[in-house]
């Protein structure tokens, strides 16, 4: 049963958890005991503004499940939407969102995840691009401490389309943020970055997944991430090269930094691949901040805080430089410093 | 202007330097020589705080301040200013955001206003153009695919930049051909003054010829072992430091 469907039957023992292969860092399961009660309608009139609303040519909010749920883009129109994903309150709810971009349209969808309570709340996505369509999503996730939030998007590609994702999260109590990609090769592109900034008792999942079923597809994977207190992220990044899918170049990165010796950082990343003629290649790291470089900073007249805010700020701005949308990018700019500096 | 007084330090529990004095009055430029393993880089990482090297006796003052009390980032502020052996690269940092991150840094610890940004570019071209460093290399990650002597460059940039009150050179020749050991040695002299003081750490003698020295000591086993004119350093260079063997 999907996340989706457990929490619609109110169905506590359906949630997926640590006997789950794919959800074993991320038990909802074992942390669930009930499923709570339906969220309430909230009167989106008195919410505050979202984080990307002066951006947008349209703002579609989806409130405790319920909202605006389709973001259609006609072949060769252009368009910025922000869609917020707003939870309040200690209710469950889940919703779902489709994006249809047509032939050699283009839009940008700045999401956000505002939460408040502690909810349950779950957001399926399916994202469609048709032929030579581009689209460049930057997911900022700001949820609750004590929310419970999944993310799980499908996003389906035709040949010569383009799809970049950032998604950025604070983590929530427990939190997964899901990508699924099927990806056709034909010259589609695909970049899918990640960003997790954890404290006190956070957790974040960045799950990935990405299919390479036909010959001449790329897909670049950066997620950077920064853990401290008793933080715990979690990625999971996987790609699979079809048999056949010739050509691909597909290259995955993933590097944390742990700042305290209780915080944690589980990783897998995985490359299978069933093609001859392939480029892939994936790097992991998972360390301390450079006690060398930190020292020269200091040397030169930089106290230790401001010291270890610049070289964690410059480790994530590798990411956050990758944002194509300059403004969107200056936003996330400015949440991620916030974060390592509050 | 730097005092250092019967000065013990120790790395992981072994004694590196086992009783250095030192006094280098404002104005001068002392060199200290030695050979390989005998506390050079030692001496600056004690004096400017690095982490895990542990004073065990003795003290170190600056106009009579005593700088081993202070954080490394205390002592930058108040004039100390190393350039490292090996410059570290900082990913993602550009050069002249970390400089005048560093620069507006020292002037808070002072009690002095912010430096302005058109005012800090005006600065950074002309020290730029003085150290024939390309400007443009000033928007990329500090250090990060430099040469050696690039990085090394990027070092007196900085010096000049921050204009400290006393400057700890560490073997700031090594890696340099000779075009870039003029235009390093033409920005160090450039900062001589009587109110600057200036310790030029090196093992070869070659550097010396570029930045002349008022005084040079012999480092051998912890201790400064010779002390003398500029001529001391060309005697080291015909005789080696074997008769200082046994020191160490």
């Amino acid at each position: 049963m999907s996340v989706a469907a457990a929490i619609k039957a109110g169905d506590a023992a359906a949630l997926p958890g640590k006997r789950d292969e794919d959800w074993r860092w991320t038990d909802l399961r074992g942390l669930i005991r009930q499923v709570p009660a339906p969220s309430g309608a909230l009167d989106i009139a008195a919410l505050p503004a979202g984080p990307f609303d002066a951006l947008a040519d349209e703002v579609l909010i989806v409130a405790n499940g319920e909202g605006a749920a389709h973001i259609g883009v006609e072949p060769g129109e252009a368009k910025t939407v922000a869609l917020r994903i707003v939870s309040r309150g200690d209710g469950a709810h889940a919703a779902r969102v489709s994006v249809d971009v047509e032939v050699s349209g283009r839009l940008t969808i700045l999401e956000s995840y505002e939460g408040e309570g502690g909810y349950l709340a779950q957001t399926g996505l399916m994202i469609s691009l048709a032929k030579d369509a581009v689209v460049e999503r930057i997911v900022l996730a700001a949820d609750d401490a004590e929310g419970v939030t999944v993310s799980q998007a499908e996003v389906d590609l035709a040949p010569g389309a383009s799809f970049a994702q950032t998604t950025l999260t604070g983590g929530a109590r427990r939190q997964r943020l899901e990508t699924r990609v099927k990806h056709p090769g034909g010259h589609a592109d695909l970049r899918l970055d990640g960003v997790y900034l954890l404290a006190d008792k956070r957790h974040a999942d960045l799950t990935t997944s990405v299919t390479h079923s036909a010959v001449d597809g790329t897909t670049q994977q950066l997620t950077k991430g920064v853990v401290r207190d008793q933080a715990r992220a979690v990625f999971q990044g996987k790609i699979i090269v079809a048999e056949g899918a010739d050509h691909t170049d597909a290259r995955m990165g993933h590097h944390a930094l742990i700042l305290s010796d209780r915080a944690e950082v589980d990783a897998k990343p995985e490359l299978e691949i069933y093609a001859d003629d392939v480029s892939c290649a994936h790097g992991n790291t998972v360390g301390a901040l450079d006690e060398d470089a930190l020292f020269y900073a200091r040397q030169r007249g930089i106290p230790e805080d401001e010291a270890r805010a610049l070289l964690t700020e410059a480790f994530i701005g590798e990411v956050v430089d990758r944002i194509d949308h300059e403004p969107a990018r200056e936003i996330v700019r400015g949440w991620v410093a916030e974060r390592l500096r509050g | 202007m730097l005092s250092v007084s019967n000065l013990h330090a120790a790395v992981e529990d072994k004694e590196i330097l086992k009783g250095l004095s030192l006094e280098v009055p404002a104005g001068e430029v002392h060199a200290i020589m030695g050979p390989n393993g005998a506390g050079k880089s030692t001496l600056s990482y004690v004096l400017t705080g690095r982490q895990g090297y542990e004073v065990t006796a003795g003290s170190a003052t600056l106009d009579g301040e005593d700088l081993l009390a202070l954080e490394p980032n205390e002592r930058a502020a108040k004039g100390v200013f190393l350039s490292f052996q090996y410059p570290l690269e900082i990913p993602g940092v550009p050069a002249l955001t970390f400089i005048r991150t560093a620069l507006n840094a020292q002037r808070k610890a002072r009690g002095e206003a912010e430096i302005t940004a058109p005012e800090f570019l005006k600065l950074a071209r002309a020290k730029a153009a003085e150290l024939k460093i390309d400007f443009d290399m000033l928007k990329r990650a500090l250090n990060v695919g430099f040469s050696g002597g690039e990085k090394k460059r990027m070092e007196i940039f900085q010096m000049a930049m921050l204009s400290p009150r006393f400057l700890i050179l560490d073997e700031t020749d090594s890696g340099l051909d000779v075009d870039a050991l003029r235009i390093v040695s033409d920005g160090v002299n450039a900062l001589r003054s009587p109110e600057r003081g200036m310790l030029v750490i090196t093992h070869y003698q070659r550097l010396l010829d570029y930045i002349r020295p008022d005084r040079v000591h012999v480092l051998a086993g912890g201790r400064i072992v010779e002390s003398g004119g500029p001529e001391l350093a060309l005697e080291l260079e015909r005789a080696g430091y074997e008769k200082y063997a046994r020191a160490a």
